[in-house]
């Protein structure tokens, strides 16, 4: 009983914002000037239209492009790193900690650039190659430190079976990763699905828009449709909201994985 | 030799992507901001320290600094004395609670930023309903420190889970230990818990800081900078310079200065962890 009431001032601090937001998105717009809505529509929703449809398959493309990436690049470098003997490893590891680190807006002026003269400028390939790069240093931590817990004996017994390293990697130890590459596979997707700056410097067809620039960047004809951008923002977070209910443990634990292990 | 060199191919792409995609741009950056450079101009003239002795005199610049810095402190101060509570609160809590809180932390902060924009709207907003004579987001005070509200609400679940991590690893039997001694709930908290949790306060500070410094999206969602600057950081400053004006050159020097400013940040509170250790 004594943790009722923190429990609940938690919960209605973090929870409440959302639950307004949820009941704005079903509230008749020209009802927005009363205290609470007399009924519930379902119409901001379908005003959202093509444009914001649109928006959601953008993001769930450049999420999903980033994610591949990131874990195949990351993956074998990780194994690499953990298991493997070569010059600069531990250099390969600090440094990637490091350009987590890096403010985003430190790179956008010569990566506009450099995907202007690649022609990826206005692509959504040409967000995947940032998102990525700035996604591996999780990915880079989390895999290697799973990595170095499995024994040594099991890259042992691989190489006296007649592997080389890397197929030791591929037929042995990932087919073992999954719960690693699960953890950072979901972590990955939330940080490409939420990214706005890269997306709103490199992007200028609307059409092409990401969520975060779509909900960032929407305007009505006159005033903000404020049931509708509640209506768009419900559709960005039930995604999340799945991901997060499903996989609690996992992400908690990626995302402190680095700060206990240290 | 073989199993090297098929290591450090595993590695390759990795590395390239690392220094293409990251360290190279940095140092890219610096060049460029040694220039005059519009971009629909396309004109590129070397011009050596010249936008760095502008930046210098630039009250522009200094205020987008102040203001990241009251930004970076505040927020970062509050959610650690929010985040606290939380953690001893998610130690005892279900998985439910915990996903509960994860939420705010797992929604794009654009979307949350937008949420919060509609909470302050001065017409129909619920907070300005609760509190009729607040102007949120219309005066230069109120308008940062809502800003400092929405990063609080988006990131303080992250700083409990670390936190969280941290009161974990504390085994029970110092706290049995120190019941036995006869020490008070709150003479524990004060003399078992918060010793044994420095370093990852530290850490949530270090990951906290770093993070907040660089505000960008709830910023430029809540207010683009607005009113009369006042919340404007230099995130944003050096976007709309950039994007907005054009001006890759001085977009690039506030880039770097930005840059420059968090790395000097990041080795604080590397040489105060290492202190600690």
């Amino acid at each position: 009983m004594r943790r009722a009431l923190p429990t609940a001032a938690v919960l209605v601090f973090f929870l409440g914002p959302l639950a307004w937001q949820v009941l704005t998105s079903f509230w008749p717009e020209p009802e927005l000037t009363r205290p609470i809505p007399h009924a519930l529509t379902l119409a901001n929703y379908a005003g959202l239209g093509g444009s914001f449809a649109r928006a959601v398959l953008s993001s769930l493309v450049v999420a999903a492009g980033t994610t591949a990436v990131c874990l195949s690049v990351g993956a074998s470098a990780a194994f690499a790193i953990a298991k493997l003997e070569f010059r600069g490893r531990s250099l390969l590891l600090g440094g990637a900690l490091a350009i987590s680190m890096f403010p985003p807006i430190a790179t956008v002026s010569p990566l506009y650039l450099l995907l202007r003269a690649v022609g990826l400028r206005d692509t959504l390939a040409g967000l995947v190659l940032p998102y990525a790069t700035f996604a591996l240093p999780l990915t880079l931590w989390l895999m290697t430190s799973f990595f170095r817990a499995l024994p040594d004996e099991i890259y042992r017994a691989a190489l006296v079976d007649g592997c080389t390293p890397w197929q030791a990697f591929v037929h042995v130890f990932l087919p073992l990763s999954w719960p690693a590459l699960a953890t950072s596979a979901i972590l990955v997707f939330i940080f490409s699905w939420n990214e706005l700056l890269y997306a709103l410097s490199f992007i200028s067809t609307p059409a092409k828009r990401t969520i975060p620039v779509a909900i960032a960047l929407f305007a009505g004809e006159h005033v903000e449709p404020w049931g509708q951008i509640a209506a768009a923002s419900v559709v960005a977070t039930v995604p999340l909201a799945l991901l997060t209910l499903a996989f609690q443990r996992r992400i908690v634990a990626g995302l402190t994985a680095g700060a206990v292990k240290e | 030799m073989r199993a090297r060199r098929q290591a450090a191919l595993m590695a390759a792409p990795a590395a390239a992507l690392l220094v293409g995609v990251a360290v190279l741009p940095v140092l890219a950056a610096v060049w460029l901001s040694l220039h005059r450079s519009i971009l629909i101009f396309h004109e590129e003239q070397f011009t050596g320290l010249s936008n760095f002795r502008f930046l210098l005199s630039d009250a522009r610049f200094w205020s987008a600094l102040r203001t990241t810095a009251y930004f970076t402190a505040v927020a970062v101060a509050v959610e650690l004395a929010l985040g606290l509570p939380v953690a001893m609160l998610l130690r005892r809590g279900s998985g439910l609670l915990r996903s509960a809180v994860l939420l705010p932390w797992a929604i794009p902060t654009a979307v949350s930023a937008r949420m919060w924009a509609w909470l302050f709207n001065p017409d129909y907003g619920l907070l300005h309903r609760l509190a009729p004579r607040i102007d949120w987001l219309g005066s230069p005070w109120t308008a940062l420190h809502a800003a400092i509200l929405v990063d609080v609400w988006k990131t303080t679940p992250f700083v409990a889970l670390i936190l969280l991590a941290g009161l974990s690893a504390i085994p029970e039997d110092v706290y049995e230990a120190a019941r036995v001694d006869g020490a008070g709930r709150m003479r524990i908290f004060a003399t078992v818990t918060l010793p044994l949790l420095r370093p990852m306060v530290l850490l949530a500070l270090l990951f906290r800081s770093l993070d907040a410094f660089r505000v960008f999206d709830a910023i430029y969602v809540l207010t683009e900078g607005g009113p009369a600057n006042a919340t404007e950081t230099l995130s944003i400053y050096a976007y709309k310079t950039l994007m907005r004006s054009g001006d890759f050159g001085y977009g690039s020097a506030l880039s770097v200065a930005t840059f420059a400013c968090v790395l000097l940040l990041g080795l604080g509170w590397l040489r105060a962890l290492g202190r600690e250790r």
